[in-house]
Formats: C-alpha cells, structure tokens, sequence
C-alpha cells in the first residue's frame, strides 16, 4: 500500500519563503481535502510535492513508500505513481492530446500495447463522458476551463497512479462539469487512489466525501479533521482558525 | 480511422549503412574543361549540351564564393571528385543491383515503400541514377518519371525547351558548377488534366567520401496536372566533406497544381548548396515542404516565381542544425502577376551550438495589383550555445497589394516541460516532444509513411544517436 508523507516540509520560491513546516500522511485509497484561503501556500505544496525545480526544499523531506523523494526529478516522481491534477494546465502546440497520452502511458507503464490501450482509453472517454474529437485536439490548447479540468482526471485515469495532488481541479467548472469531474475522481478514489484535494471552496466536497480535512493557512496546516471541519469552514471562513 | 501516433521504436542502423566503395569509373580529383568534357563523353550527350556544360564552367570559375550567407571557406574544389559511376547500366529491378546498393536502398526501405504506396521511384547512389520505374497505368497516360541523363537522350525536345531556363547556369556560382558537372536526377513530365495520385519518389545517396554529387531535376507539370514529387536524401559518414549542389526547376502551367517535398538527412560532412525555383502560371499551385535536418552547412531558397495571375506559392522551410550545424534556408516569393499569392512557413530548432539563419525575400514587382503575401518564422532555441537569426528582405514595388510578416524566437518553457516531466516522460522525451509539436504544422502535411520518417530523424538528433 503507497504512501505519501510529507515531514517538516519547509519552501522557498526565489528565495521567498513559503512553506513553514508542513507534516502530512496520505495513504493509498485515502481522500484528504486540503484547504486554504489565497495565498496559504497550497499550490507551493502541489508543486514540490511533483519536484518542481523552481521550489527550493529548505528542510524537512518527502518519502514516498518510506524512500525519500525529495531530489528526485517530476519524472522519476511520476515514475513511482505520484501524479499531480495542475490548476492551470499548460498548452504544449502541436501535440495531440492522444499522442501525449499514450507517450505518457508507455513512460509510466512497461511493455504495454497500443492496442490494449486503445481498449482502455475508450473506456476512460466514457465515463468521463468526452468524445473521441477531444483527444484529437492539440494538448490544451484552445481548451475552455472546464476542458482543461475534465483533460486532467481524463490523463489520472489513463495513467492510474497510486496518488494524486489535485490542485483546485474543481475551480472554474460549470456544476455539470463538476459532477463529470468529481464522480471520475470519486470512482478513482474506490479503486483505490489515494488523493489531497487542494480546495479553495467547500463545493466539490458536496460530491467528494474526504476522509480528512486540513486547513492550511501561511504555509502550515492549522488544524486537521473530518469532513465536519469543511462544513465549518464554509460557516465561519478561515478568520476563525487564525485567531483560535 | 484511427491513425497510430508518430512515436517510433529507435533502430537507426539503417542511416549509418556504409558500403565499400563501388564503382565502375570515376574522374581524377578536381575540375578542369577537361573533366567536364569527359563526363559528358562517358553519358554521350548531344553537342548542344556539352557547349551548355562548358559555359557554365566558365562562369563557375569566373566567379567569386557568395560570402552573404553561411562560411563556404573551407570547402576545397580540387579536393573533390566530381563523377562517380556507380554501375555499367540502370538495373531494371532492385534484384540486379549490386549487393551493397540493393542492401544499402533496403536499409532505407525505398524497394518496400514502392511496392506499398508509391505511383514510381527514382534511386541515385553517387553520380547516378541506378534504378527507375514507374507505374504502367500512369506510363500509358503519358506520366514520364526518369533520370535527367535518360529525358536528354529520349525527349530531347521537352529537355531543350525547359532546361537551365527556370534556373540559369549564372543564377549563382552553385548553379553554374551544377550545370556544368551535372549527372542524375529526376526528370518528370505530367500530361495535362492527369491527376498522379500516389507520390514520386526520389532517393539520393551519397556512398563515396570527397565527391561532389549535382543531380539536376526538371519537372513540367502541364495544365490542370496534379502530383507530388518527394525527394529523401542521405549519406554514409566520413571525417572529409563533400559537396552536394543540385538544381531544381519546376514549371506549373496554367491551372497544375504541384507539390515538391524534401527531407534532407545528409550525414553532417555534407556542403548542402542547392537551387531550387518554379514557374508558376494562370491559376497554378506550388507547395515546396522542404525540410533540412542533415547537412554541415546548408544553403537553400526554394522559389516560386508566380508568373501568371492568381498563381499560388505555399512554402514551408524546416531546419534543424545541431552540433557543427549551420543551416542558412528560407525561401522566395516573386510575384509579378496580379493576384497572386504566397504564404512562408518557416520552422527552425537550434542545439548543440548548432545555427540556423532564415533568410527569405518576398519581392512583388509593379502591376502585381492586389497581390498577397504572408511570411512567418519560427525559431526554437534549445540552449545557451545555439543560435538563430532572421533576415527576411522586402521589396515592394506596388501599393495595392496585402504583405505581412511575424517572428517569433523562443526557448523551450519550463513550465511546459515540467508539465510532461510531471507524467513521467523524461527530459529528453519532453523536449522531443515539444520539438516535433513545433514542427507540426510540416509533419501533418506529409503523407503518413513520410510523417513516421520526419518524427524519426527528429528524434534521432535529438537523443544524438548518431552523430
């Protein structure tokens, strides 16, 4: 059974500091939304928890499965089954959608068939409700919001990873896309993906039921709960956690 | 229907293919009239075309190396043999080839593609052309698709009315050497109305190490024809340079619409100087898809001259220059009909310390009224030691006409990269990946045998298996 910890994590971004000691435990089949007014350092978190080169690991360490993780490149991070679901997904021009999907998938996966792909990808396009024009189209280009999110879970089903840091894979959606969005990263979750949710808002977790709840606020986590913590969230905003 | 994606398992053994010398003549190093006059001897031309030859070498020595572009400094013309007759006779099926020619055109899977999709095939290796043939059907239609050597001897009507009139031997000291030493290449004619619907396909090997290779290719596309010419080109690889100097001329009549496609993959010893230009009449279509990934130093303009009205130039130049790589291309646009239009597509990567210069002129001639013209470059830097430059030249001489040009020089994004990293494709497998969607707006032009092809040699120098 995979596992993410994250211990005493402390981050800088060109030479800014960030994150103040993050301590986290995400198990396999585990769901844990991760909270946070702007600013708190949840999108930070995302990043070098995928290694981004840009965010300096001051102290404190990443192990995955008990190996430390923390120099390793996004690559290699993938490697191991860590995915990460962005909040602005990048446009690469000229790159089918499929074309990079399956390049993804032999990247992660040995010996596979494109075939056998093939199967599973149809698969993955139904239920996540999109045709087959879609992953013909250039990677994100041109997509709307709500695409760019749906293209995300589409690529976490694909690759099947054992845990992913979603990060506001819920923001600019339509209440349609959301639910597409939110029963995909719940059938994951029942098939035993772990996942941190990053969240600005409570709405999602009306479709996603976490196991855990963190509130994060300047780049620490303030206090952590069950699903109640969100509702309470949602009534008296952060203000309450800072001052308590 | 759904298309496998162009990603490729790497075997490229096939490029490194180096024969023993194998020949049946060959001149003494250099050039002289001398020289000359014995190639054409050895061929049995007409007189008309060894006074041709030898004009043309006067005004190759009379005139001075071009110093505006890439450096030409090194190359040494008495080094250089300049005809190399790699067997007695045309062989009239690839099983008559010598066993290193036939392996060396196996290896590239030119027998393969002709008999899958191909409508006729060309092979030079050195200094000729050792196999031709073309489709039966299309041979009854009239549809010719020779060597150049052959067209002389059996049409020389057609040959004499065309030949060094698109490209002058003068053009240029390269066209003057070419027109000169010239030996192969590709004759095509395209009666009117026929429609050839498979590609032509030509293929140019370089076996011998210090030669200088000068295919000359002449195509008429009568009216209302339409076709697709490719060319592919590679060579073996030695630490001594050679020369390759084609031309190409290219007349669309009225209402043809003609395709001319270039992969270059010379091996990186190769001097890659080339004139290519069309004629382009009433309502006539020429593309010229040229893609350089090979070479030492090349230097290639394709251009359409849009001679009758509504004539149309589409021009998609690819280069890619690596370590000790300069490649200096572009292309030309000369209107001077009224209502023609052109449009320049050029892409270029640069790695390694490699070069590459887009070098373009658009030039639009007083009356061409309401002419339009489109030019855009693109050029991808992968490092700190690669360069790229731009110089497109503008010369307008009508007001009523509709020109436009945009650049653009970037280096591969971070967050691009650290966006496919994050899925598990490494570095190098994230920046090929860039690179071919850069060049995608080529690859998707290409027939798809030929897209799997560009994709591999991409990736072949980006991974540098072969150097």
């Amino acid at each position: 059974m995979a596992e993410l910890e994250i211990k005493n994590l402390h981050v800088t971004v060109e030479g800014k500091k960030i994150l103040n000691g993050v301590n986290l435990k995400i198990k396999q089949g585990e769901l844990h939304a991760l909270m946070g007014p702007n600013g708190s350092g949840k999108s930070t978190l995302s990043y070098v928890l995928m290694g981004h080169p840009k965010y300096a690991v001051e102290q404190g360490e990443i192990l995955f499965n008990g190996e430390n993780i923390t120099s390793l490149t996004a690559d290699k991070r993938a490697k191991l089954g860590l995915f990460l679901g962005f909040q602005y997904p990048v446009e690469v021009s000229g790159v089918t959608f499929k074309n990079f999907l399956w390049t993804a998938y032999k990247a992660v996966n040995n010996g596979v068939s494109y075939v056998d792909f093939n199967e599973m990808l149809d698969q993955k396009l139904e239920m996540l409700g999109v045709d087959k024009n879609f992953i013909a189209r250039y990677l994100n280009e041109g997509f709307s919001g709500g695409e760019k999110k749906r293209a995300e879970v589409l690529q976490l089903a694909v690759l099947k990873p054992k845990i992913a840091i979603l990060d506001e894979t819920d923001s600019g959606l339509d209440v349609d896309s959301l639910k597409v969005v939110a029963s995909g990263i719940e059938k994951m979750h029942q098939e035993n993906l772990g996942v941190l949710l990053i969240t600005h808002y409570q709405r999602i977790l009306n479709y996603v039921k976490p196991d855990f709840v963190h509130v994060m606020i300047d780049g620490r986590i303030v206090k952590s709960g069950s699903y109640d913590l969100a509702k309470e969230v949602e009534e008296k905003g952060y203000e309450m956690m800072t001052s308590g | 229907m759904d298309k496998q994606p162009l990603v490729i398992e790497r075997d490229y053994s096939r490029y490194e293919v180096k024969e023993p010398d194998e020949f049946v003549y060959k001149t003494k190093k250099g050039l002289s009239k001398e020289i000359v006059e014995e190639i054409s001897k050895i061929k049995k031309e007409p007189k008309w075309m060894l006074e041709f030859r030898l004009k043309a070498l006067e005004h190759f020595f009379s005139r001075s190396m071009p110093t505006w572009g890439a450096d030409l400094s090194k190359i040494n013309f008495d080094e250089i043999t300049y005809y190399i007759k790699p067997t007695e006779r045309k062989a009239p099926t690839w099983e008559d080839l010598p066993e290193g020619m036939k392996r060396t055109f196996e290896k590239l899977g030119i027998p393969e593609a002709e008999r899958r999709f191909l409508a006729g095939v060309e092979a030079m290796y050195d200094s000729e052309t050792v196999y031709h043939k073309i489709r039966d059907d299309l041979a009854k239609q009239g549809v010719i698709f020779c060597d150049t050597d052959t067209a002389v001897k059996e049409y020389p009507e057609i040959v004499r009315e065309y030949f060094g009139k698109i490209v002058p031997p003068n053009d240029n000291k390269f066209a003057a050497l070419n027109s000169a030493c010239w030996s192969g290449g590709s004759f095509v004619f395209i009666p009117k109305n026929v429609e050839v619907k498979m590609p032509l396909q030509a293929y140019f090997r370089i076996n011998s190490q210090q030669m200088g290779q000068f295919e000359r290719t002449l195509i008429i596309a009568e009216e209302g024809s339409k076709a697709h010419y490719i060319e592919g080109c590679s060579s073996a690889v030695y630490s001594a340079d050679s020369l390759h100097a084609a031309v190409v001329e290219v007349i669309a009549k009225d209402h043809a619409h003609f395709r001319y496609t270039t992969l270059q993959n010379w091996s990186n010893d190769i001097y890659n100087l080339v004139t290519k230009r069309a004629h382009a009449y009433e309502n006539a279509i020429v593309e010229w898809l040229d893609a350089n990934i090979g070479a030492k130093v090349g230097m290639k303009y394709p251009s359409v001259f849009l001679l009758g009205k509504n004539a149309r130039a589409d021009i998609l130049s690819i280069a890619f220059a690596g370590n000790g790589q300069h490649q200096d291309t572009g292309a030309k646009a000369v209107h001077i009909a009224p209502n023609t239009t052109s449009t320049i597509t050029a892409k270029s990567v640069s790695k390694d310390g490699g070069k590459t210069s887009y070098r373009g002129l658009v030039k639009i001639f007083p009356g061409a009224v309401n002419s339009k013209s489109f030019v855009r470059c693109d050029a991808l830097i992968l490092d700190e030691q690669s360069v790229s430059d731009t110089i497109p030249c503008m010369e307008i001489n009508e007001s009523k006409v509709d020109v436009g040009h945009e650049a653009t020089v970037g280096k591969v994004n971070d967050s691009q990269l650290f966006y496919l990293m994050s899925r598990g494709l490494t570095e190098q497998q994230a920046i090929t990946l860039i690179v071919n969607g850069f060049f995608d707006a080529f690859t998707k032009e290409l027939p798809l045998e030929y897209a799997v092809e560009f994709n591999r040699l991409i990736q072949l120098e980006m991974t540098g298996t072969v150097g």
